[in-house]
Order: structure tokens, then sequence, then C-alpha cells
């Protein structure tokens, strides 16, 4: 048998309201040992009382109790409602841990829901991401998918695949009989229509990664351009030593801000010059790299200095990239002649910035939201994709019917057709765990560390 | 039971002598136990009492492997055939499907003769009217005895003979309390006409076994010289005969043929307006009869708007003019038959020789047996065939065999031989009955079987033979055929890849199956590949003596392995994962009620069946994959906690 764990279940501050949660076997015997009330407690029935220590009065609160299985754990479930103040709470809380209690681990609720059977695997990676998620949006597609959102849709594929499967069968086994022969026209429709569904979830997953893992930004230029003052102007606060000595950021920085509920991971890259410093040069080598790997990058340029073959040189690297430019320290002097650059980095967005005042800053905001194009996501947040292993999946399953159409296409045997449609529904039903699979098992079992 | 005396003993008893019966007591006397089979009369010994063939979709497949195995039913048959067809030719290899149609006199004849040759195995007419138990439950010591309360130890004749045996197996067909219906009458009675048995139906519910009532039925017989053949198609049989046993190569004879004729409007309006005196929609048929062989006039009330039905009029022997008409089926009374019967096109004269009837029986929970076809409760009690509630012969004689043997293990205490339902459609079928349970006569179907890509006919012997050998049912003269067959094939297999054909040897071959030329050189075997050539056409580009090629069994396995290899590796593939929970074991203890988040039925189902792994688990109905989720967390979790 588990444990008993308890948590505060409302959001931490005060509020006029605060809510603790038991979870477990001992959660009645608990709640009996601290509540003093004139009325029995019932099942499921919320009861005015007091919680006491020692005869005495903690707090004036209702409480509930909920019995097992119909609740979220399927363990024994109090609720106690008391007052907001975090005195309050925490006073009832060590109290109840006191009684036998353990403090929940992150998510553990949500845990046992699934290790009781509650929730199917699909809400269960949700859950991972609920408590793994990193900004608004991707907590929204995690509730989404939480309240089975995600593998509505996958149910629905499922089925009409199940249809295909059908009328496969019954035209192998009825060799004598007159029964309606499966019409190839209509199968290749069929799938052609799956495959399509298919797809559009699929397509998801590269704006559900981003909504989810973030946005690599990488920010660029020669040394002492002002990447790192724009790193801490994004911020909002210093981050990068900025100085005024060429070749202070000799790393990688990485940091990462949200901006309309999307992640920006900001990769602040060591000036890139030619150096004799060995340590420098090995960052120059990583602040290739890290803008080859980047989604977007910014190139800073200071447009107080003249245009260096320095700049050139970046601009040559990222020429085919769609780049935001930043025409930085527009508020000295202008010197620098941008004309080449522009002529190099042809799709280039160019900004004109001061990162010593906050000039341009909204503007760089904007352009790398409009450069993600998440405008046409934002309104249905219920299908995207956000997990790799549910990708993947969906690409094996459609790759099967990809196979399938094209015997269909050479009108090849029914049982080999039957094959490939019967790989895609497996691995549709391997992602809401329609169709046991101990892998798929396995794989939740490391991302959830149970059992440790 | 004073009055009884003690007869003999014996190893394993068989009850009952059709299907199941004769493989089961085959099975065990060759394998060396001292075996008696009884029947009620020895008439009914391999009796055919429905449609004269054998073979079919999934049936001629169930056929192949009882063969594979050392069963008699692929032997018996290329004996008794009159009439030989591979089905589904036009469709992928996994639905190739033999079916012959038998003298079905021959049949019980030949199979007769085989079982009195059998060392081992005593033949007696008899019927049997109770087992007798050893109660093993020691309620004071609460001893636990694997589940078991009893063990059979014996059986006892109507004439109080007592014969003692360590393992019973009951095969009793549609005889346990057998009722027959034609319309208004109903009349306890066996198939065709023999006596029922009706005390051992009596103790075995007395004695709380899960009995229930199943119901099947059978068409008229009418007289061939009263049939016009001239307004019916003619369905004759392949011109290349394929034996049924890999035992043989060579089974040509001269075949006689079937007649396809169809139901009109008339033949459906006699019937209509006759429901409310079939004994199917007046109530009287307590019985669950197959949905997928359903009366004639189930099917017209089922599907009111289909115009016509096919029905095929099959000859019952060579020695007879009784023709059987298949898919007519009825329990409507004899006047209205004759009616009917008359109205469909080459029957207008038609003379009933055997009215057609529904017969109901007894038959067992199949979820009350375990894989091993022995009853959970009961130690040593076997069950087969259409008493675990299947139809067909061939499904019978699938379960007859696979009771025998485990009859015989059993008393060896050796491990239980169980196919698994990536290894065989026996395997699909006893799993399916034993872990899915069925509501309706079971038949066996190829969609049934999740790898039927594997579990071809052409290649049950290379599944099946070298296990049964290990297990001493294989003859040594099968053996070494299965042997020679597999060496052949693997040799003839290495030649064809290494065989290399220039484009311009193989121009003139492609040109002539319309395919397009090849661009570079090829070996044979990528030849084969190609849609239209065949091992045999191919014979035209082999530059090998045609002596030295393979063919039969041989030829025909090694050309759908290498033609569809590649589907072949998909499946296997599948295979691999399904094994996967296959080989994730639960334990005969586990307490399902103290494993939270199962959900309660669940917990019921998983408590009465008691399934050996995830796999079996997970085809339990009633039994959701969020339950096996919960049972994979909870394996999981158990073995991580050492």
């Amino acid at each position: 048998m588990e444990d008993t764990i308890v948590a505060i279940a409302t959001a931490f501050g005060e509020g006029s309201i605060g809510i603790i949660r038991i979870s477990g076997e001992k959660s009645k015997d608990i709640l009996d040992d601290i509540f003093v009330s004139k009325n029995t407690i019932q099942n499921r029935k919320l009861t005015y009382g007091h919680i006491v220590d020692k005869s005495k009065v903690i707090d004036e609160v209702m409480a509930v109790y909920m019995r097992a299985p119909s609740t979220y754990t399927r363990e024994d479930v109090v609720e106690i409602h008391c007052h907001g103040s975090i005195v309050s709470l925490k006073k009832i809380m060590e109290l109840i841990i006191e009684k036998g209690a353990r403090a929940a681990e992150r998510g553990e609720f949500t845990k046992r829901a699934f290790l009781n059977g509650r929730l199917d695997l699909a809400q269960a990676e949700a859950v991972i991401d609920l408590i793994n998620a990193k900004n608004n949006k991707s907590f929204d597609i995690a509730i989404s998918q939480l309240d089975g959102q995600l593998s509505k849709s996958l149910n629905e594929i499922s089925s009409q695949i199940m249809e295909i499967l059908v009328s496969i069968a019954v035209n192998i086994d009825y060799p004598d009989e007159d029964i309606e022969e499966v019409v190839y026209e209509q199968l290749e429709k069929d799938i052609l229509n799956i495959q399509e569904k298919i797809k559009d979830m699929a397509d998801s997953f590269k704006e559900g990664k981003i909504i989810k893992e973030g946005i690599k930004t990488a920010i660029i230029g020669k040394p002492n351009v002002g990447k790192s003052s724009l790193l801490n102007k994004l911020l909002k606060r210093e981050r990068a030593i900025v100085t005024d000595i060429e070749g202070t950021t000799r790393d990688i920085i990485e940091e990462e801000i949200s901006i309309d509920g999307i992640s920006l991971i900001l990769v602040d890259t060591a000036g890139i010059r030619d150096t004799a410093d060995k340590i420098e040069q090995i960052g120059i080598e990583k602040s290739k790299a890290s803008f080859n790997e980047a989604d977007i990058i910014i190139f800073v340029i200071d447009m107080s200095r003249p245009i260096t073959k320095e700049d050139l040189e970046i601009a040559e690297n990222i020429a085919d990239r769609k780049a935001i430019v930043l025409l930085n320290k527009t508020d000295l002097d202008i010197v620098a002649d941008v004309t080449e650059i522009k002529n190099l980095v042809v799709n280039g967005v160019y900004i004109e910035t001061s990162t010593e005042t906050v000039q341009g800053i909204d503007d760089i905001k904007k352009t790398i939201i409009e450069n993600i194009h998440l405008g046409e996501y934002r309104q249905e947040k219920s299908n995207i994709i956000t997990n790799s292993r549910h990708y993947e999946k969906l690409i094996s399953s459609y790759s099967s019917l990809n196979d399938a159409i094209m015997l269909v296409k050479n009108r090849d045997a029914l049982d080999f057709i039957e094959l490939d449609i019967r790989n895609a529904y497996d691995n549709i039903g391997e992602i809401t765990g329609n169709v046991a699979s101990a892998d798929v098992i396995d794989e939740v079992f490391k991302r959830f560390c149970l059992g440790k | 039971m004073e009055k009884n005396y003690l007869m003999g003993e014996y190893d394993i008893i068989v009850v009952g002598a059709g299907h199941a019966g004769c493989e089961a007591a085959l099975a065990s006397a060759r394998m060396g136990k001292k075996t008696c089979m009884f029947a009620i009369t020895l008439e009914s010994i391999a009796m055919m009492p429905c449609n004269p063939s054998i073979g079919g979709t999934g049936k001629g497949h169930l056929v192949r492997e009882i063969d594979a195995l050392g069963g008699e039913m692929g032997v018996n048959i290329d004996k008794a055939f009159i009439q030989s067809k591979m089905l589904n030719t036009r469709k992928g290899p996994a639905v190739h499907s033999l079916r012959c149609q038998a003298d079905k006199n021959k049949y019980h004849i030949e199979m007769k003769k085989t079982l009195e040759k059998e060392e081992n195995l005593d033949i007696k007419q008899a019927e049997i009217v109770s087992l007798v138990f050893d109660d093993l439950c020691d309620k004071d010591i609460g001893l636990d005895n694997n589940g078991f309360n009893n063990r059979v130890t014996g059986v006892i004749t109507a004439t109080g003979a007592h014969y003692k045996a360590k393992a019973v197996i009951l095969a009793t067909g549609t005889f346990l309390r057998g009722k027959i219906l034609i319309g208004e009458s109903a009349v306890f009675s066996g198939p065709n006409g023999m006596a029922p048995s009706m005390s051992l139906a009596e103790q075995l519910r007395e004695m709380n076994f899960d009995m229930r009532r199943f119901k099947t039925g059978t068409p008229a017989r009418i007289l061939a010289s009263s049939i016009s053949y001239d307004k019916m198609r003619e369905e004759c049989g392949d011109k290349k005969i394929v034996p049924f046993s890999f035992l043989n190569e060579d089974v040509q004879r001269d075949q006689i043929s079937c007649w396809l004729t169809y139901t009109n409007e008339k033949t459906h309006k006699v019937i209509r307006d006759n429901f409310h005196r079939s004994a199917l929609f007046s109530g009287n048929i307590e019985g669950i009869g197959p949905r997928y062989c359903p009366s004639i006039e189930d099917k017209i009330n089922r599907f009111s708007d289909k115009e016509r039905h096919q029905t095929f009029v099959e000859p019952e022997g060579l020695d007879t003019e009784e023709m059987y008409i298949q898919g007519m089926s009825t329990s409507l009374p004899e006047d209205v038959q004759e009616e009917f019967y008359k109205t469909i096109p080459g029957l207008e004269n038609a003379k009933i020789v055997r009215p057609a009837y529904a017969i109901e029986y007894d038959s067992i929970n199949s979820l009350s047996l375990k894989l091993n076809l022995e009853t959970r409760h009961t130690e040593n009690l076997f069950c087969a065939g259409q008493l675990n509630g299947s139809s067909g012969y061939e499904e019978a004689a699938a379960q007859g065999l696979m009771a025998g043997i485990n009859a015989a293990l059993k008393i060896d205490e050796l491990e239980p031989f169980i196919l698994n339902r990536d290894e065989a459609y026996i395997g699909v079928l006893i799993d399916d009955l034993i872990t899915k349970g069925t509501n309706e006569p079971y038949r066996i179907m190829t969609s049934r079987a999740e790898y039927r890509l594997v579990l071809r006919q052409d290649n049950a012997d290379i599944r099946l033979t070298q296990k049964a050998y290990d297990i001493g049912l294989v003859s040594e003269k099968r053996f070494a055929k299965f042997k020679e067959k597999k060496a052949l094939v693997e040799a003839e297999k290495v030649r064809l890849n290494e065989t290399m054909i220039k484009p311009e040897d193989s121009k003139e071959f492609l040109e002539s199956l319309g395919m397009p030329e090849m661009k570079r050189s090829a070996s044979l075997a990528e030849l084969l590949k190609r849609p239209e050539v065949t091992y045999d056409n191919m014979s035209k580009i082999d530059k090998i003596d045609i002596e030295k090629r393979l063919r039969g069994h041989a030829a025909n396995f090694l050309e759908v392995e290498i033609k569809y290899e590649g589907y072949i590796k998909k499946q296997l593939a599948q295979i691999e994962k399904y094994k996967k929970l296959e080989e994730k074991k639960l334990s005969q203890d586990i307490n399902y009620y103290d494993i939270d988040g199962l959900r309660i039925e669940a917990q019921e189902k998983l408590t009465k069946i008691k399934p050996r792994s995830i796999g079996q688990a997970s085809r339990i109905s009633g039994v959701s994959p969020a339950d096996i989720n919960v049972l994979l967390i909870y394996l999981e979790r158990k073995r991580r906690q050492g």
C-alpha cells in the first residue's frame, strides 16, 4: 500500500481560501484525528468544523472526505478548506505530516491517478509535461491533453482505421459468399482521408515543440557591438557581464524568456573575430555551431563604427537565413554603411535599436513572434503534438498507410494491405495506450522516475 | 455404486468418437498411453452429420496443422475425398485454403480402420452415464490443490461397468442432452437419430460444471435423381490436386462436381409466411446458434433486403444418391421444407430423404477450462470439440488432438503443450475459447489470426512438426520426410539466390507474361519476387534439369517464402511486439483484488481466468487497455522492488 501524501493545492501566496489535499489510506484517520465538528463526516459532503492540535484550535475550516475509488487519485482523498494565510496553511500541513502523511512531490497526486489507472497514457504524459511546463502556452496544451482532447481525436482516427480492417476481414473470410468486394478505389480514398488527419496532427509537432521547448535564438555579431546588453535588455536584468573590452563573453550564455507565452532561449555568443587567444577561439567555434543550430538569428551590427571584414563574414555565413539584423547604437553617430550587408542578407528583417535606451526592443520581440508564425495555432489548442514519442508514432502510422496505398494502387492482395493498415492502427493505439505495449510503459516509467 | 463392477483400467479414457474423440484417442495412444475410446454407437466414429466437406478458409489451415502435429484428419480426408479445391487462390498466400468434398461413409470407414489398427487403443460401444471422482477438498486441513476441488478417476457405463482412468477426455459433440427440433416437434436425440446422452449431462449439471445450451442445424438431404442439374452451375474440383497431408505428394483421382443454385423471392415468401412455425421463432429453441452459419429462415429474417441466397448442392458420397443442400439448414416443419426447397431452380421435383433439423445440446463454458483444455476445478478432466462451444469438424479435431496430447503429458507430470497465437491457428482457436470465451458456437476464421501471413497452410509442418516430434507424437516416417523437405528447400533457396539470369535470357519469358524486361542481371529469387512469375513457370528460364526442381508441398512453401519475403518480415516484426507482452508472465497466485486501479470487472475476470501472461490478460473481454497498463505498472514496480 502507498503511503499517504499531503500538499497545499491552491496557488502559492495569500488568498482568501487555501486548500490542503491529502491522498492515501490514512487520509480519513488523519482527518478524524485533527478535525472537530458537531456533524459526522459523510462521504463527499463538505462539513464545517475546526482543525485542532492538542485541544488548541488552529483554524476554522470546511473539510470533505471522498472515499476511494471515485476520486482523482482513486485513493481516499481529504480536502481541508482553511483560511488562505500562509501561516495557517503551513501549520495545518505540519500537523498532518506529524500525524503520518508525507509532503507530496511535485505532480505526485496525478502520478497516483495514472498508476491507479485513472488516466490513459497520453493523459499521463500530459501530466509530466504539465509538471515541467515552462510557460503558460505549454501548460494550456498539457491541460487540454490531460482533459483527453488528444486521446479523443486519436480514438476517432483509430476507429476509422478499424473500419477498414473489418471490411478487409469480411472479404478474406467468406470467399464463397456473394459479399460486396472491397473496392480498391474506395479503400484508397478512405486511407488518404485518414492520412490527412494524421498529417495535420504530426505537422503541429514543430509548433508544439517550440511551445514546449522554446525557440533557440542566437545573438551574434563581432565583439562589442552590444550583444550582451541586448540580452540583458530582453531579460530586463543583468546577466551577461557587459564591458567595453572586446572578447568579454568567452562562452555561450543561455537564458530563457517568455514572450506572449512562448519560450525563447536566448544564446548570447562570443563575439566572432580573429584572435590568437585559445580559450576565446573555442568560444568562437561554439558560437558558429550555435547559430547553425538556432531557430532564429539576431545579428547585431554596431552602427557607430564602420562595417568590417568580420561583419561581412558573419553576413556571408547567414546569407540564406531569415535573420533579424539589429542596426545597433543608433543613438550615437551613424558611421556604418550597411548596403553590402543588406545585399548579403537579403531575407533579413532590419531593425534600428539602441541598447543603451530601450528603443526598438519591443520591435525585436514583435518580429520574433511574427517570425515563428504562431498566430494560427493560438486559436485551437487541443491537437498540438508536443511529445516526441507521439510524433514518432504518428509518423510511423503515416508511413505504414503510405505503404498500404502503394499496394492498393498495385491492386495487391488484401492481406498485405491489411498488414500495413494494422501497423498504422497499432501505432496510433500506442499513443493513447489503447493498444497495449510493453515498450510504451517502459518509456513512461523512465519519464516518471517511478519506484525509486 | 455397489451394483457397478470394475471392468478395466486405462491411462486415458475418451468419451465420444467424433472428430475430437478420434484425434484425442489416437494422440493419446500414439504417445504411448493405454487408451480406451467409448461411443454410444461405433457408427458414430468420425461421422459427418452435417456438411460433406473438410477444410475451407481457416478450417483448411487447422487440418494442415493437425496433420503437421501427427494427427489423422489430413491423412483420412486424403483417402476419402471426392473433390478437392484450393480456395482464395486469387488472394494472398495467407488465405489460400484447401477444401475437400468427402465421401462421408468412406471417411467414417477409413478412420474406423485406423483406430482399430492402433496399438494401445481399445474401442468400446457403450454409453458413459457418469464420471467417477476423488474429492480433493480437505476442508479441515485447507489443502490447496492448485485450484482443483476434485479429480476424475474413471467412468461408469449404462450397464454398470466401471473403468478406471488416470485422465478422462470428454468429446460429447451434440450428444449431451441433444434435442432435435423440426417445426413444432422437439425430441431428445443425438445427431442423425442416434441416442442422446442424458445421464452424463445430468451429472455434469449436478456437479456444478458451468453448462449452457448451444444450437446448430443441418439442411435436408435430397435424392440426386430428383434434381435437374441443367438449371445449376457446375462447380468442378481443381485439375491439379494438392493433398491435405504433408505425408502425401500425389493423390490424383477422378472427381465429382458440386452444383450452385440460388433461392428467389418465391422461396423467401414461403419461408416468411411460415416463420411462426419455425422452432427458431416459436420460442422452442433455448440454445444459441452460430451467427456465422445461420439457418435459412434466420438469413431471410436478418437480411431481408437480399434478393437471393446462394446454395451449393453437394454429393454425400460415391455410394449414395443423397445430396446435401448447403446453406439451407432450417428448423421449419417438413411440409414447409418441401414447399420451399421446390421453389429453388433445379430442385422443383426434389425428393427429401432426410429432413433438415436444428439440434440443441449441452456445452461447457469454455472459460471454465485452462489452456491445456483441462477443467479448472476437476483435475485430469479434459474437454474438447463442440462440448467446448466450438462448431465444425476441424475445430473439434484440433481440440481433440490437443486434449489428447495434454492429457498424456499431464499424467506424466510434464509441462502442458500450448501453442501460441503466433504459432498456429490451433493456438488462436484455443486461446480464443479459453481467454475470450464465446457466446455462440465458435468457428475459426482467418481474420481471427493476427499473424496469418506467418500461419499459412503451406508451412504448417515447418511451424509445428518439430514440436510434436519432441513430445513423441510424430512418427519417424513423418519426421524424416519433414527434415528432407526442409533441407531441400534450404538448398533450393540458395541455388535460386545464386543463379543469375542475364536480361536477354529472361526477356522473352517476361514478355510472355506481359512484364517489362529486366535492366540488369537478376537472380532467380529476385525474378520470382515479380508478379506473374511463379516457381512453376520460371522453369522456362531455369536451366537446371526439371527433375531436380522441387515439387508439391516443398515447391509451394519455397515459392511463398521467397515471393512474399518482405511482407513476412513485416509480420515477424509485429510478432516480436506481441511476444514482449506474452513474455511478461503473470503468476498464478496473484491476488487481483489487491491491485489498486484495476476495475472491478477486470479483477473478477482476471481472478477467474488466471492468465499466464500480460498478453493473455489483454485478450480477456472485460479487461481494458487501461487495466493492462495497471498490470504492466504493477509488474514493473514489483520487479524494481526486487
